[in-house]
């Protein structure tokens, strides 16, 4: 089994032989709109279970209005960068 | 993240929560916090580490990416009405700059501040110059403003 390079991002595991996903045709590609928010967007409300200063909690991002928020995004825990 | 768990005061200072999210649980982000963040930063990670399992707020976020089941590292300013109003989002393997999300926040703040009546060119720190929007702007902030102006207090 070959080495393999540790590098910053997870790993993405492969499924031999999956099976393809059908072409969509050109009309329906185009209905396909790409997930996503942009910046003057209200910021998606959510839930999340959260761990914070020694124990376990949720996370509820609607509760932190009235102040500023910086959310961030990271790849993983135990990751390099 | 630990850059931003390091600078988690001056973030404090400016009225801003802190939360950080990945897809793995929360019981992984306490092991991560306990055995290695906890020996960067001082008390560990003082903010709260969220848990993104499957990516659904990922998804919603635009961040996340299906073939390595990971979320992109996206930072995303947002007001006090939950506006977004900035984001930035990187590949895994380059960091954030933690001064320049600190140093949008500012301007993001001012601008709020001033109710728009001033805004922040290129580069702008407080004590910098703002530029007023207004009709007699228009086709004059080579008057009110240069490029070399831009990083400069």
């Amino acid at each position: 089994m070959p080495e393999e390079q540790v590098r910053c991002s997870v790993p993405a595991a492969t499924v031999e032989n999956a099976e393809q996903a059908p072409v969509q045709p050109e009309e329906v590609k185009k209905e396909v709109r790409r997930m996503g928010v942009t910046v003057a967007m209200k910021a998606p409300d959510f839930t999340a279970p959260a761990f914070y200063k020694g124990k376990f909690t949720t996370v509820k991002l609607s509760d932190h209005l009235g102040k500023w928020v910086v959310l961030c995004f990271y790849p993983g825990d135990f990751t390099f960068v | 993240m630990s850059a931003v768990a390091d600078r988690f005061q001056e973030f404090q200072d400016l009225g801003v929560d802190v939360i950080s999210m990945s897809v793995d649980s929360q019981f992984v982000h306490k092991v991560w916090n306990d055995v290695e963040l906890s020996k960067m930063v001082e008390g560990g990670v003082p903010f709260p580490m969220a848990s993104d399992g499957g990516g659904a707020i990922g998804k919603v976020y635009g961040v996340y990416n299906e073939a390595g089941g990971v979320d992109f590292r996206g930072r995303f300013i947002i007001d006090p009405d939950g506006v977004i109003q900035g984001m930035e989002i990187l590949t895994p393997p380059v960091g954030r700059n933690v001064d320049e999300t600190i140093r949008q926040i500012k301007a993001f703040q001012h601008v709020r501040k001033t109710q728009g009546k001033e805004v922040t060119p290129s580069g702008w720190t407080p004590g910098g110059k703002v530029l007023h929007p207004g009709e007699d702007l228009v086709g004059n902030v080579w008057k009110e403003w240069n490029p070399k102006d831009a990083y400069r207090k």
